[in-house]
């Protein structure tokens, strides 16, 4: 902003002081349950499990990893989840961009038509029941294929990326035409270059669905070796409290269930904090290109 | 190259002319397809992935009017017409599902609609820019976190032996409360978690409009003595206004969308009173138990009242703030 430090009165110096304060206040607050599940984590199992955390682990071991790093299932599920982002992001972008681009497209016949085809999934869906047996009928249940094409298009996304794709100048279709160049060609040589920021915030955002996406991977997966791990994570939260067996040998365990929910979580975020550094500057762009369509 | 491209080389559009003969028509169809055939090539995925994934399963929905059996599948099974709408309509839980997600809704947009304006307003207050960088980093940080992971840490924190809030509430003398079984305690719990994932990265779009706010208006404010208070009061909140009402607008055509999977993975059968809403409502009936027909009839009805929510929320934002918004 424009103004000046100097004009603050003091009555602006202790509204900043104030919102800043407010502010410091909603940052701790937000940051506070992701300090507590990693004291947790390293915490001694009776102690997690009496409520003896609160800021820094207690009785400080590595138990609840020990215990959790040598599942075997628990690596298949990370393993599963790399596939599933992997291969789900490129498959999104496979079919995204060039229909994007079409779409795009003055030329395309019946353009109106398909961009309404596309804009009336956002408003009306089938719902739950007609999809889960939609995907039953296409032999798509338990099936690493299933889950990576039948959630690869987002007509939100796609709207996206054909909103920018249109507010690039016509020049540049008009001079690659001239050139002699073929849609493919104006594609891949024109638009997706132009494009690098649009198109880094949509894998961005097929990255984060997919790393967390849960509840068709619950639905849909049946066999364990197949499953993210995010499901995974769910069956152990799940187990763990259910377990009286495990509380009850619980004096006998330098782990608790507690301990160990808590370490699962921090291994399925560690890499989300890794990546998150260099999406930040995406995001905040990005969420403005989906901004409201004039 | 194209022939479209000689005709109206200003737009690079062929124009179709209805007054043309049949004959010339299936020429212009002809030449259009020999030089567009490409668009149609890449517009092709798309196109099949919605008839397969999403206007397949619409066409599916009819079982809502059928006794549905996976052995006859979709077309063969008997209609019924409206009967397990009848059926829905006398049953005390889908009622309640349905007036749930209504209140969960509601106090979602009382509490969690002024919250990220709240924090862009202030954030754009705020004088030292490493302090605001560092709490914008981590107010952004819970979207990008699991539902099952933000399940767990609530879970965890909540817990009436190992939870943190219960070892608090012990300090001052309080009584361990099993927060999660009990319904009163539920919706609160949704709908701060919902505050607490949210509500920075919602601000995102509120501080871009306020970047967007003419600096000369602030800095006349500035000669006529306005404190930083009144030009947030008269200059910003003013300004960013048409966003907050089209935001506004999104969310009431979204009611009806709560985020169920949150639910599911929270609820459990002592607080089913106040947290089953019409989707894990659906879940339930549907893939728990196998009554796909009357389900799929529960999710119609969800899906048709959000339509007409959406629509009515489009033509409020055309007539108010003369943008549509798709």
């Amino acid at each position: 902003m424009a103004v000046g430090m100097n004009l603050y009165s003091r009555g602006d110096k202790l509204f900043a002081l104030a919102t800043s304060v407010l502010i410091g206040l909603f940052t701790v607050a937000t940051f506070y349950p992701f300090i507590y599940i990693a004291a947790v984590s390293f915490s001694g199992g009776f102690a997690a499990a009496a409520g003896k955390v609160v800021l820094t682990p207690v009785d400080s071991t590595l138990a609840a990893y020990k215990y959790i790093l040598t599942q075997p299932k628990f690596w298949i599920s990370y393993g599963n989840t790399f596939i599933y982002t992997i291969g789900g992001t490129i498959m999104s972008l496979l079919i995204i961009i060039p229909g994007a681009y079409a779409l795009s497209r003055p030329q395309l016949m019946g353009r109106r038509f398909w961009n309404l085809f596309v804009a009336f999934t956002l408003w009306f869906n089938a719902g739950l029941i007609p999809f889960f047996l939609n995907m039953r009928d296409l032999n798509l249940l338990d099936s690493y294929f299933g889950i990576i094409i039948g959630f690869a298009v987002n007509a939100f996304n796609l709207i996206l990326l054909r909103n920018f794709f249109e507010s690039l100048p016509q020049s540049f279709q008009e001079a690659a035409r001239m050139d002699g160049a073929n849609d493919f060609q104006i594609l891949w040589k024109v638009y997706i270059p132009l494009s690098k920021p649009a198109i880094a915030t949509i894998t961005l955002f097929c990255i984060v669905s997919r790393w967390n996406g849960f509840f068709w991977a619950m639905v849909l997966l049946q066999s364990e070796e197949k499953i993210p791990l995010q499901v995974f994570l769910r069956h152990t939260i799940a187990f763990l409290s259910d377990d009286h067996e495990f509380t009850a040998t619980l004096s006998s365990q330098p782990y608790s269930a507690e301990s160990v929910t808590a370490a699962i979580i921090v291994c399925s975020i560690i890499p989300v904090l890794i990546v998150y550094p260099f999406i930040q500057k995406y995001f905040e762009k990005g969420i403005l290109l989906g901004g409201v369509k004039e | 190259m194209s022939s479209g491209q000689d005709e109206k080389p200003e737009s690079g559009v062929t124009e179709y002319d209805s007054k043309k003969s049949f004959k010339d028509k299936l020429i212009w169809l002809g030449d259009h397809f020999r030089n567009e055939w490409q668009l149609y090539v890449m517009l092709a995925p798309t196109i099949i992935w919605f008839l397969v994934f999403l206007y397949k399963p619409m066409y599916g929905l009819q079982i809502a009017f059928k006794d549905y059996s996976i052995f006859r599948g979709v077309a063969a099974s008997p209609w019924v017409g409206w009967e397990h709408f009848h059926t829905l309509f006398s049953n005390d839980q889908f009622i309640r599902a349905f007036w749930n997600t209504i209140k969960i809704s509601a106090l979602n947009l009382l509490f969690g609609f002024p919250a990220p304006i709240l924090l862009a307003l202030m954030f754009n207050e705020i004088l030292h820019v490493t302090y605001k960088r560092v709490a914008q980093t981590i107010v952004y940080l819970p979207h990008f976190i699991s539902t099952v992971i933000i399940a767990g840490i609530v879970t965890t924190a909540f817990s009436p032996t190992a939870g943190v809030v219960n070892t608090i509430m012990g300090w001052f003398g309080l009584d361990s409360i099993y927060f999660l079984t009990r319904p009163e305690w539920f919706r609160p719990i949704f709908v701060g978690t919902g505050i607490w994932q949210e509500a920075g990265f919602g601000s995102i779009v509120f501080l871009a409009a306020i970047a967007g706010v003419n600096p000369s208006l602030y800095e006349s404010a500035v000669v006529d003595g306005a404190s930083r208070w009144q030009m947030m009061w008269k200059i910003t909140l003013p300004c960013i206004l048409p966003t907050i009402i089209i935001m506004l607008i999104i969310r009431i055509g979204n009611i009806m969308e709560v985020s169920f999977e949150m639910i599911i993975l929270l609820y459990q059968p002592a607080t089913y009173i106040t947290a089953d809403v019409v989707n894990t409502w659906v879940y339930r009936q549907g893939l728990e138990s196998g009554q796909y027909d009357i389900a799929a009839a529960a999710g119609l009805f969800n899906a048709v009242v959000a339509f007409v929510l959406v629509m009515v929320a489009n033509t409020l934002s055309r007539r108010y703030v003369r943008t549509s918004l798709w």
